[in-house]
């Protein structure tokens, strides 16, 4: 079974068509990059794997679950890492984590066990009691993915999650994460930035809200450089803007 | 069933702390009333005479005339406040957290407006327990019936502003809210004078002041402060709470809510 299967599926704001027959499945246990140049349509694809938009084009299937019949199942599967940050900047990063385990259902013992084993595969442990403003940018971040593992989801979707960060904190969260897909996790990263993507990892591209290709980084590649091989992919279009 | 006490109870305790920690909030949200029954009221006083209409039974003084406006104004004020905390939120993303959740929409933001109403009535507390301090004490059995009241109140309030932050799309648009939402209610409402003194200038004026959700929020505070029931308003109340309410679930529908709206700007 694959853990994120989209088919079909398009959206538009009013006449502009943001996505349009979308379609792509995601093995288990594997890292994959949603690469696409900015306006592509990967927020509004985030947004809709969220639930925080529906559309009747097409379906979009977590672990078994269609969003549409049976959202809650499927949102219980999901751990989301947003583009903007969602913290609350004056509480420790325990109670942030706890915060949002409660809103999974889970308290006391348990949730205190998931927080701090999420907090250690993310290298945070030590920092449970630090208030979130005293962190940087890329500790904020790690926070955030640590949290999004708390009610041990199938799937992990990221947007853009290094924007704004410096290199070295990029290298680590990247680090991080495809730690996590090696783990078993189905990770599932929106990025315009190549130097994210391993050669072992999956790429869709998007493009102007349709998907251009999906394989494996060093399939799509060829032996070529992937920076060359996805501006060749955008760039007739774009030019034509 | 338990997990939805779980996240009620979060959503709460967070929106406590925030409030705790916003000390300047709080300070403003006890100075607020606190201005206009210290230094309006006593201006007031010989101006507006108060006859005896229920639920009082005696004359009573222009300042406990007020009180019950006044506790109304915080949870307006609240109400209003947790609408603009809601679209802060939504630029922080928090509120984006809470709808991914697993919970269905509606509880979500039931919690979320409940929270609000937890504040607005520790912020009524306070504030008759620094107006007894300033010698406006009310019938001791009222501070009691008040709690059910205040949560009916809240809730109705609230859900207006819950609807209001479905709508707003900037956070600078709260000075709009202020001039067209909070002025106009209190207004013109019974918070400050009967409604009778309304219809003494204006016949129009009185009816648009009975027709205020917020009037019957306010006479309903009014009622349970003497021990006295106002079905009328009580009804006036929880059917604006249904009104309100069923709106904002409207527009935080994820099919024509207000993420859409906003995406497409």
């Amino acid at each position: 079974m694959s853990a994120l299967e989209v088919s079909g599926l398009g959206y538009s704001y009013g006449a502009k068509r943001a996505l349009d027959g979308v379609s792509f499945c995601l093995q288990p246990g594997r890292f994959t990059a949603l690469l696409g140049p900015n306006g592509a349509g990967k927020s509004t694809l985030f947004s809709l794997l969220t639930r925080l938009f529906v559309t009747s084009e097409g379906r979009i299937v977590v672990a078994g679950h269609d969003i549409a019949r049976e959202p809650r199942a499927a949102l219980s599967k999901i751990g989301v890492v947003f583009q903007q940050p969602t913290l609350d900047l004056d509480m420790s990063v325990a109670m942030n984590m706890s915060y949002f385990a409660a809103l999974h259902g889970v308290t006391g013992q348990e949730a205190r066990r998931r927080s701090e084993a999420a907090l250690a595969r993310l290298g945070m442990a030590e920092r449970a009691g630090e208030k979130v403003r005293n962190l940087n940018g890329g500790h904020r971040r790690r926070m955030e993915i640590a949290r999004a593992l708390i009610h041990q989801p199938e799937v992990l979707l990221l947007d853009e999650p290094t924007v704004g960060l410096d290199t070295k904190s990029r290298r680590a969260i990247v680090a991080h994460v495809h730690d996590l897909a090696a783990g078993g996790l189905t990770v599932f990263w929106a990025t315009h930035l190549v130097d994210e993507i391993a050669p072992g990892d999956d790429v869709v591209v998007l493009h102007q809200g349709r998907v251009l290709a999906h394989d494996g980084a060093a399939a799509l590649t060829g032996g070529r450089d992937l920076t060359e091989v996805f501006m060749d992919m955008t760039a007739p279009a774009e030019a034509g803007e | 069933m338990r997990v939805y006490f779980t996240a009620l109870f979060a959503i709460v305790r967070r929106e406590a702390l925030r409030f705790l920690h916003q000390r300047s909030r709080f300070l403003a949200a006890l100075v607020r009333p606190l201005v206009w029954l210290i230094v309006f009221a006593a201006g007031f006083r010989a101006a507006l005479g108060v006859s005896i209409i229920p639920p009082y039974q005696t004359y009573i003084t222009y300042e406990v005339y007020i009180v019950p406006g006044l506790c109304g104004m915080i949870q307006l004020f609240n109400g209003m406040q947790s609408s603009l905390s809601l679209v802060y939120d939504q630029e922080m993303g928090s509120m984006r957290l809470l709808l991914t959740s697993p919970l269905p929409r509606w509880w979500l933001l039931l919690s979320k407006l409940l929270a609000g109403v937890a504040v607005s009535i520790l912020q009524v507390y306070v504030f008759l327990a620094v107006a007894a301090g300033f010698g406006i004490t009310l019938p001791a059995i009222g501070y009691v019936l008040l709690l059910p009241t205040l949560l009916v109140t809240g809730l109705m309030l609230g859900a207006l502003g819950l609807l209001i932050s479905s709508t707003i799309r900037q956070l600078e648009n709260f000075a709009g809210v202020m001039n067209f939402v909070i002025f106009p209610m209190f207004f013109l409402s019974s918070a400050l004078y009967p409604l009778w003194k309304m219809s003494e200038s204006s016949d129009l004026l009185h009816d648009i002041c009975a027709l205020n959700p917020f009037t019957h929020a306010v006479e309903l505070i009014r009622f349970s402060l003497y021990q006295t029931f106002n079905g009328t308003a009580l009804i006036w109340v929880l059917a604006s709470f249904a009104v309100f309410f069923g709106a904002a679930l409207v527009g935080y529908d994820p099919a024509h809510g207000l993420t859409r709206r906003r995406r497409r700007e």
